[in-house]
């Protein structure tokens, strides 16, 4: 069976599966990013407390993925649950390290004016320091959605919603005429998502980043 | 030693008593003790040398720093523990690297310290649109731009409005023209004393160039490490009567070139040059050469804005009109530009001479060599008979005490 029978006659749930990894990939990356950019934001600065952020978050990237999920089915079960979780954490370093590094990059001088015109803390944060660090910030959130594309596919393995799901079927039983074209239909699905999410970012990136900033 | 200005009849616009600040770590306080009144309206310079503790004491006035010890009165009511960031409001804060938020056009900018007092749109537009003219960047041209759009001297234009955004009574302005060419930054000086003629704001003003401290300010506080007042005096008492030989050797040499920079050409009497209409006949102009001692005429437009330089010579010698004949105008000065400037413009010119000129173009008058030489004169008499009779003073305040 070729690649091309075996998409127009899996399509639609080929389609189904594509959508399921696009959620799961949108929730994750949204949460990462909260959290990323609120520790980014916290520990920015204060020595300590930013290597300790960036540390960690350092660390859960490097645990392999398969165990990770592994490990989270104790305390969390199976399903969409763990696998959110993981993702997660797969996506804070990129996000945590960007918003740390576009804020320490803003001009102090800057920062420096804006508080001398008596613009207090919380209002320099967000209409001063965060919107010119965005572009950095959304960088970082760039990398943890492509590498969260890829990771979800493993989340399988906690009976994860998404592509992941054919691969391991796939794997299951190698050898038989559909396997490979089933592989390879999971493959080019998530490869279409990252692109679909790059040339996302590149939209959302002229939209919020002023024309004052942008290169 | 710290010569208290003369008392003022009504409170001054910001008093510094004890003002202290040590920062952690250090044995010496960067700023001790300083007592300081600083009149309503008037700009003081804090001037001297690097690490002498001049930004430190600037910065603890709008409270970035905060005092160790001390006070700070701004038009009588203490604000040593009032919210900075309301404090702040009240203060036009300009720096050397402008800081101009650069993700936002040059009328957010501006209208910052409005919103944040919660103004409605419609003033703040229009308070932007007054502001812009002000410092004379073209409304409709700038409102709409990014910072970096602008050059150095205009981003400094708007930092100037920025900080004057919400009308506040005091200004500081840290090495405002610091970063900018000599040029620009000689242009941007003057044009900032000529605006402040309008505005009439209490300044601060910190610089470590003496010669822009003897332009700029009022009345100039030298200060020495741990910011101590070395003296507190108009520039004019400085440069004739240095208190000590810090401040003598902090003035440098050339005191009495350096006055050039305290007299304006509107304080001098300008010298008459024959002039005529660019209209008249070749004979008139000829007539008005002649009945003066001066080699060239200055032929003026309808509106007598200067037009042509015209010599005797070039009168006799070349036809065509007189529009066209001699040299286009040059060493163009505005009445409030220092001697220093229009000596500077003279040196450069053909006739040597500088045409006085008001700020829409309308002839005022020349000056020349013998008009400054004589300026210079009369400024050394005076301050020699200034230090005679504080000589005297202290004589007879002496035979008094005895």
């Amino acid at each position: 069976m070729s690649l091309l029978d075996y998409l127009s006659a899996q399509g639609d749930r080929l389609l189904g599966l594509t959508l399921e990894h696009l959620g799961i990939v949108l929730i994750s990356v949204g949460i990462s990013t909260v959290i990323g950019v609120a520790l980014g934001v916290a520990t920015y600065r204060t020595e300590g407390p930013r290597r300790v952020a960036l540390g960690v978050t350092g660390i859960f990237l490097t645990i392999p993925s398969f165990a990770l999920f592994g490990l989270l089915i104790g305390p969390l079960g199976l399903g969409g649950g763990p696998a959110v979780v993981a993702l997660v954490m797969y996506g804070l370093l990129p996000i945590v390290r960007n918003t740390i590094t576009g804020l320490r990059s803003v001009d102090p001088a800057i920062v420096e004016s804006a508080q001398g015109m008596g613009m207090a803390r919380y209002r320099r944060l967000f209409r001063i320091e965060l919107p010119l660090a965005w572009p950095i910030i959304l960088t970082g959130i760039r990398v943890a959605a492509v590498i969260i594309v890829g990771i979800a596919a493993i989340a399988a393995v906690v009976n994860g919603p998404g592509l992941g799901k054919d691969i391991f079927r796939a794997l299951a039983r190698f050898g038989t005429p559909t396997a490979v074209p089933q592989v390879l239909s999971a493959i080019l699905g998530i490869i279409a998502i990252a692109i679909v999410i790059d040339l996302a970012f590149v939209a959302i990136a002229r939209l919020t980043t002023s024309k004052g900033i942008r290169a | 030693m710290t010569t208290a200005p003369a008392a003022a009849p009504t409170d001054p616009m910001i008093r510094l008593e004890r003002l202290t600040k040590t920062f952690p770590g250090q044995a010496r306080p960067a700023v001790e003790a300083l007592d300081m009144d600083i009149a309503a309206g008037e700009i003081v310079v804090l001037v001297g040398p690097s690490g002498c503790g001049k930004t430190t004491t600037m910065r603890l006035i709008n409270r970035l720093i905060e005092p160790t010890s001390g006070r700070i009165f701004l038009e009588g009511d203490e604000v040593t523990k009032v919210n900075p960031d309301q404090l702040r409001r009240r203060i036009g804060y300009v720096i050397q690297q402008v800081g101009l938020f650069p993700h936002q056009t040059i009328a957010d900018n501006i209208a910052t310290v409005p919103r944040m007092l919660g103004w409605d749109e419609q003033r703040i537009r229009a308070r932007v649109d007054e502001l812009l003219a002000l410092v004379g960047l073209e409304p409709a041209t700038y409102r709409g731009r990014y910072p970096k759009h602008l050059s150095g001297g205009q981003r400094q234009r708007a930092g100037v409005a920025r900080a004057l955004s919400a009308d506040p009574p005091v200004m500081l302005m840290d090495e405002p023209f610091g970063a900018i060419d000599p040029i620009t930054r000689d242009r941007l000086q003057n044009e900032f004393l000529r605006l402040q003629e309008t505005i009439r704001k209490t300044i601060i003003f910190v610089t470590h160039d003496i010669d822009e401290a003897i332009k700029m300010g009022d009345r100039l506080a030298i200060l020495r490490e741990g910011s101590k007042i070395a003296q507190y005096d108009t520039p004019e008492r400085i440069l004739s009567a240095p208190a000590d030989d810090f401040v003598a050797d902090f003035i440098g040499a050339g005191a009495s070139l350096k006055r050039l920079n305290l007299s304006r050409v509107r304080d001098v009497e300008l010298s008459d040059w024959p002039v005529a209409s660019v209209d008249s006949s070749r004979a008139e102009v000829l007539a008005a050469l002649r009945a003066s001692d001066k080699g060239a005429v200055l032929l003026l437009d309808a509106e007598r804005r200067p037009a042509r330089w015209v010599s005797g010579r070039e009168l006799q010698r070349e036809d065509g009109p007189l529009s066209e004949m001699g040299l286009p105008p040059e060493a163009l000065v505005q009445p409030n530009a220092t001697l220093s400037d229009a000596l500077n413009e003279m040196l450069k010119s053909r006739y040597g001479c500088a045409t006085v000129i008001d700020g829409a173009g309308v002839y005022q008058g020349n000056l020349d060599f013998a008009t400054v030489s004589a300026a210079i004169q009369e400024m050394r008499r005076d301050a020699r008979d200034r230090s005679r009779a504080e000589a005297d003073e202290v004589h007879a305040a002496g035979e008094a005490g005895a």
